[in-house]
């Protein structure tokens, strides 16, 4: 017989603690739909995206009932659109189209893969998408857009960064009537994963399979409540203990989860990425978890060190509970869509500086933050840049999802609603990079490149 | 197959009839009870068969709410628990 307090446990997860199935994303190749012809290379896109994910939806409601776990949000990944648009010519605007019609037609409320991969150089394609992106994202509501800017291994593509600066400003600009909410569904990366469930930053990778099925779970909440339970007494050691123990539970839930709906669907099962992916529910936050180890609150000096002890814990726990965990994998810090971030950025208790140095250790970087409408582009910029070298020079992912609100300054708030929530506008450093912009080039891949 | 049922409430009398009648109504064989009662707070969980079930999970969960009106009422899988706490 199940014991009753590991049913109790597990309902006051899903119940109290909001444990859920962050997404299940299906991730479906594109390249077998090239043709030399736009029109004819849309219509493949739009055949082969309604036929592959026809049941996503349905199943994922089914697998919601059948368990009583929320499944939050069905998605699509597919192939970067710049591999196609690069084959076929013509306006890449047209595929953003196609895809927000595929998706509308199965029911998902993303789709990621309006993405091109430039961190070594633009090939035929890239420019053209790159430079569309703002308008995609401001005519479209369900497609993302990520560009891969850098890796360990090939260094920085510093033009690209430059043109991101541009288009991030410019994203924001067309949508600023919607609380610049494009910007928001753009994500720059450095070593940008394959096989990521997450959006805005999903794109199926060329080393995937055709169609696959990954899954990403969820649960700062569970995790915030077991170390609650646990008090104060326990040192850090067994507070990694913790961690860990709960990260095995919910990534156990997860590969259930993505391991029944793959059977469903008849597609492969690709990853459970386990990543503490925080909401503005209350107690849903990882910002709480940090001020649950002993902060006063998120932001304060032990910041990074709490976080990297929290994002460790948890893959160590999700290592051992799927039999293969992917993606991004740790802990996001979201500043929109945390509540404890919010709390802590619009006090001023968290600056962007604390936070570059918290992305070092957490799983992706500068998620969701908001900067004045009016911060100069060459700033952006350079704010890629300082991300992606810090996921350069770390072996790791990095990436900047930042939102200059349009019209507004330091200390204002902007509201986009919803799972991306509010976020108060931070204060950036004026001071001009321009120079270092303009110059252009590639910086190159550092030494640790070298491993072969 | 087999499923768990939750129920959370205060307590009052018939309960375990109301749940237990729309189980067999629904054709699911009740294969454990456990039930407490603390002060006028009401726990029970109780495992199921579903194998030879004559409607769906979401059916008997939608039943089972209207018999048992203002009780929490949780129908899951048993699958789920055993992954979660069994290795």
């Amino acid at each position: 017989m199940l014991n009753m307090s590991d049913i109790m446990e597990t309902i006051t997860m899903i119940q109290e603690e909001n444990l859920d199935i962050r997404t299940i994303t299906m991730g479906i190749s594109l390249l077998d739909c090239c043709d030399s012809d736009a029109k004819a290379s849309c219509a493949k896109v739009y055949g082969k995206i309604c036929r592959c994910a026809e049941n996503l939806v349905r199943t994922g409601d089914e697998i919601e009932s059948k368990y009583g776990i929320p499944i939050i949000n069905k998605r699509i990944a597919v192939t970067p659109v710049a591999m196609l648009a690069g084959a076929s010519g013509g306006d890449p605007l047209d595929y953003a189209v196609v895809l927000e019609r595929a998706a509308a037609e199965v029911g998902v409320n993303f789709i990621g893969g309006f993405s091109a991969l430039v961190h070594k150089g633009f090939s035929p394609g890239d420019k053209d998408l790159i430079n569309r992106i703002p308008e995609a994202l401001a005519g479209t509501e369900r497609v993302c857009a990520s560009v891969n800017v850098g890796s360990t291994k090939s260094g920085i593509n510093m033009d690209a960064v430059a043109m991101m600066g541009k288009v991030i400003k410019r994203a924001a600009e067309l949508t600023a009537d919607r609380h610049c909410v494009g910007a928001a569904k753009l994500v720059v990366f450095c070593n940008a994963p394959e096989d990521n469930p997450f959006m805005a930053g999903a794109f199926h990778g060329l080393g995937e399979p055709d169609c696959v099925l990954n899954v990403g779970v969820s649960g700062p909440g569970v995790v915030r409540a077991a170390l609650a339970k646990a008090g104060c007494g326990k040192d850090l050691t067994q507070v990694a203990e913790i961690i860990k123990r709960t990260a095995f539970k919910i990534t156990r839930m997860g590969q259930m989860v993505g391991v029944e709906a793959s059977e469903r669907l008849g597609v492969p099962f690709g990853i459970v990425d386990l990543s503490l992916a925080p909401t503005p529910a209350i107690g849903d936050s990882v910002a709480y978890i940090l001020e649950e180890i002993g902060l006063e609150t998120c932001g304060a000096q032990g910041s990074t060190a709490a976080l990297a002890l929290l994002n460790d814990a948890v893959k160590k726990g999700g290592v051992m509970a799927s039999s293969s965990v992917g993606g991004l994998s740790g802990a996001f810090i979201p500043v929109s869509e945390d509540a404890g971030m919010i709390k802590a950025a619009a006090s001023g208790a968290l600056t962007l500086e604390k936070l570059e140095a918290m992305t070092a250790v957490c799983s992706v970087g500068l998620d969701m933050v908001a900067v004045p409408g009016d911060t100069h582009e060459d700033v952006l910029s350079a704010m890629i840049a300082d991300e992606a070298a810090i996921g350069m020079i770390n072996n790791k992912t990095t990436a900047v999802r930042v939102i200059p609100a349009i019209g507004k300054k330091a200390g204002d708030m902007l509201e986009f609603g919803g799972l991306l929530g509010s976020g108060p506008v931070m204060k950036v450093s004026e001071k001009s990079p321009s120079r270092f912009i303009a110059r252009g080039g590639r910086i190159p891949a550092p030494i640790q490149s070298l491993r072969n | 197959m087999r499923a768990v049922i939750t129920v959370l409430g205060k307590d009052m009398v018939g309960i375990l009839a109301k749940v237990s009648g729309t189980c067999a109504q629904a054709n699911a064989n009740v294969i454990e009870v456990t039930q407490s009662v603390l002060q006028e707070f009401f726990a029970m969980v109780m495992l199921i068969d579903v194998s030879e079930m004559n409607c769906d999970l979401a059916e008997l969960r939608e039943n089972l709410g209207k018999n048992a009106e203002g009780m929490t009422i949780h129908v899951m899988h048993e699958n789920i628990f055993n992954s979660m706490h069994r290795i």
